[in-house]
């Protein structure tokens, strides 16, 4: 039986939010409520009346164990990005010229 | 540079109130996500995998100190302290809050900056070679064009709303450094026999889905009859231009489905209908504005100067970062410096802003204030004085921004990738990672010499992959990223499309398969060969043979 959490973007930052059983939006998708494909598709309805709240809100496969989202792009968006950036990622100035 | 005028300013200053306005409204659920989606892409604004994204036009790659601190402060302030540059000269922000849009577009409009029409089916900015007005082979300047153009498409009414986006690129080099043939229209700066300069027009070049190179329309229309000539283009895109299916859209498709021929006969009509009208820009317009662009005071200066020989003989690092970073500058005694934004094991184009606070000090000490942004993702400093290139490059080098590998296997250019944008199938930016270290040897570089590495993590191509000399695509191949490598693409005046070597490869393999295609290379170039001419020499077969049998 396929498993599927509520995820959207949050209107005011765009940054990624799952729905919580609570009803609420978390920045965590472990925090995620976890849905059959059926309520899913009710809490997806119910969650874009919220339109002052988020943008775009669908529903993501879950993998058939854990509580991953199948589908890399989904991993990569509840995870961000899997490479380090800015400030973070500065590359030191003596490997920086190759040497 | 050009400065706004009072028009510029009340042009943008208005459009920052206007789109506040939206902003608002949308807060507030005055407008609805359908509703603001269209108006927030006319503003730059997208809607990306993990967050708002901020598109900033950067007219034709150029920027002053002022502005690229500007850039620096809406990085450290509304951003997370960093910014990407993009293959069309611009610079994103990945992280902006929607919220803080207005205030950042007031920020940017201070300092004459916007980001209009960087998104939308408008004309977009106007791209051109990032060594304008100091290239030595250039026949003209294309920059007061450029802007000329920038001028005649904001806002142009008719073609706001085209079938799809249109990219123009203009180049007054002989050889091509801004892609000419693979834009809707590219623009070459060309001397007739009569030696007047006019514009050589290349009309449906393209990459995404469908990769063309551009063919040329016209040989040669006169610089009084260059606005006519465009608008008639865009006047027959406008009209005939499919409207019915987003991958069909772009004016490529209609040169192809008119013939070239049946397109210009298109153009001609309409060309003759409009021809010498209220269209055309007067020629006291194109010298008040080409005045912006007027040369420097250059000191009287000699190429080559004793203390730049005596640097070079003295330390081997200077010596190849000036063969490979600093070009030759059509005024004695100068050059133009590329700082190169691909670090081993970095992220090809992003700069964080104490890099951009740097650079524009750099740029006021040593370039007299002045900086371009590339379309390889790099920053150049166009006006800088041999003798004191050395210093540039120590302040470089503690900065980490001296990476001496402009136009080497590790001056990649790659899209953001599944790791930022919503339309990806695969990451780019690891796989440039992996790709910049296993090359990571500087002096193993320059043996390769020569040769251009594309990375696109999806088909709309925004990495360039068609044209790389290495070129690869990423793909979802049953939901595991997949990696084609296309060999021979060129975006130069040789232009050429990049031949696909193969079935796909895992991240790993596809490095792998480089290593064995400049294996190829290696062996089998001639003296001074580079490799895209190596290739078009032996063709693709060798390096097919070579990879199959390493897989």
């Amino acid at each position: 039986m396929s498993r599927q959490i509520v995820s959207a973007n949050r209107l005011t930052d765009g940054l990624v939010v799952f729905r919580t059983a609570a009803g609420t939006w978390t920045e965590r998708a472990e925090d995620a409520r976890v849905y059959s494909v059926e309520e899913a598709e009710i809490e997806v309805a119910a969650a874009s009346r919220e339109g002052t709240v988020v943008v775009g809100v669908y529903a993501v496969d879950l993998e058939e164990q854990g509580s991953a989202p199948s589908r890399l792009r989904e991993r990569i968006r509840a995870t961000g990005p899997t490479v380090a950036y800015g400030p973070a990622a500065v590359i030191s100035p003596r490997r920086a010229a190759g040497a | 540079m050009y400065r706004y005028d009072e028009f510029d300013h009340q042009v943008v200053r208005e459009r920052v109130a206007e789109f506040s306005d939206q902003v608002a409204r949308r807060l507030s659920g005055d407008l609805s996500e359908e509703q603001f989606r269209p108006l927030r892409l006319m503003n730059g604004v997208y809607l990306q995998l993990h967050a708002y994204m901020l598109r900033v036009a950067v007219p034709y790659g150029e920027l002053t100190s002022g502005k690229m601190r500007r850039l620096a402060h809406i990085a450290r302030v509304y951003d997370r302290g960093y910014g990407h540059f993009t293959t069309r000269q611009n610079i994103q922000f990945n992280w902006p809050k929607l919220s803080d849009i207005p205030a950042i577009l007031r920020e940017l409009a201070e300092v004459e900056m916007h980001a209009i029409q960087t998104s939308g089916n408008c004309i977009r900015n106007v791209t051109t070679d990032a060594f304008a007005g100091v290239a030595a082979d250039e026949i003209e300047d294309p920059r007061p064009w450029a802007e000329v153009l920038r001028q005649w498409s904001t806002f142009h009414p008719e073609f706001t709303y085209l079938p799809r986006k249109f990219k123009i690129a203009i180049s007054g080099g002989a050889q091509d450094r801004a892609a000419t043939f693979f834009h809707d229209i590219g623009i070459r700066l060309v001397r007739a026999e009569s030696g007047d300069v006019g514009f050589q027009i290349i009309v449906g070049g393209g990459m995404g889905r469908t990769p063309r190179v551009g063919r040329v329309l016209n040989g040669f229309v006169a610089k009084s009859e260059i606005l006519s000539y465009l608008e008639a283009i865009l006047r027959v895109y406008n009209l005939h231009g499919r409207r019915d299916n987003k991958y069909k859209a772009r004016i490529k498709i209609l040169v192809d489905a008119l013939t070239l021929e049946g397109f210009r006969a298109e153009v001609d009509a309409e060309w003759d209908r409009i021809r010498g009208s209220v269209v055309e820009v007067p020629a006291e317009e194109v010298e008040r504005i080409g005045a912006y662009f007027a040369d420097p005071d250059w000191q009287a200066l000699a190429d080559n100067p004793p203390e730049l020989a005596a640097a070079r003989s003295r330390s081997a690092a200077f010596n190849g970062w000036v063969s490979a970073n600093v070009m030759a500058h059509r005024v004695p005694g100068y050059a133009a410096v590329t700082v190169s934004l691909k670090p081993v094991g970095g992220i090809p184009g992003d700069a964080t802003a104490d890099q951009m606070d740097a650079l524009a000090d750099f740029a006021d000490r040593y370039s007299l204030g002045a900086l371009r942004v590339s379309k390889e993702q790099n920053i150049v400093l166009p006006f800088v004085r041999q003798d004191q290139l050395y210093a540039l490059w120590q302040a470089l080098v503690a900065e980490g921004l001296a990476t001496a590998n402009k136009g080497l296997i590790s001056d990649i250019i790659a899209c953001p990738g599944l790791d930022y944008c919503a339309l990806a199938n695969a990451r780019s930016i690891p796989l440039a990672q992996m790709i910049s270290e296993r090359f990571s040897d500087i002096a193993r570089q320059h043996d390769i010499g020569e040769v251009t590495l594309n990375i696109s993590g999806c088909i709309n191509a925004c990495g360039h992959h068609h044209v790389g000399n290495i070129g690869i695509l990423g793909v979802d191949k049953r939901g595991e990223e997949s990696y084609q490598l296309v060999l021979g693409g060129d975006a130069t005046q040789t232009a050429a499309i990049g031949d696909i070597a193969g079935p796909g490869f895992t991240a790993e393999g596809v490095v792998d398969a480089i290593e064995t295609v400049i294996g190829v290379y290696l062996a089998q170039r001639q003296t001074g060969e580079p490799f895209i001419d190596t290739y078009r020499r032996i063709g693709l077969t060798p390096f097919k043979e070579a990879i199959n049998a390493a897989r």
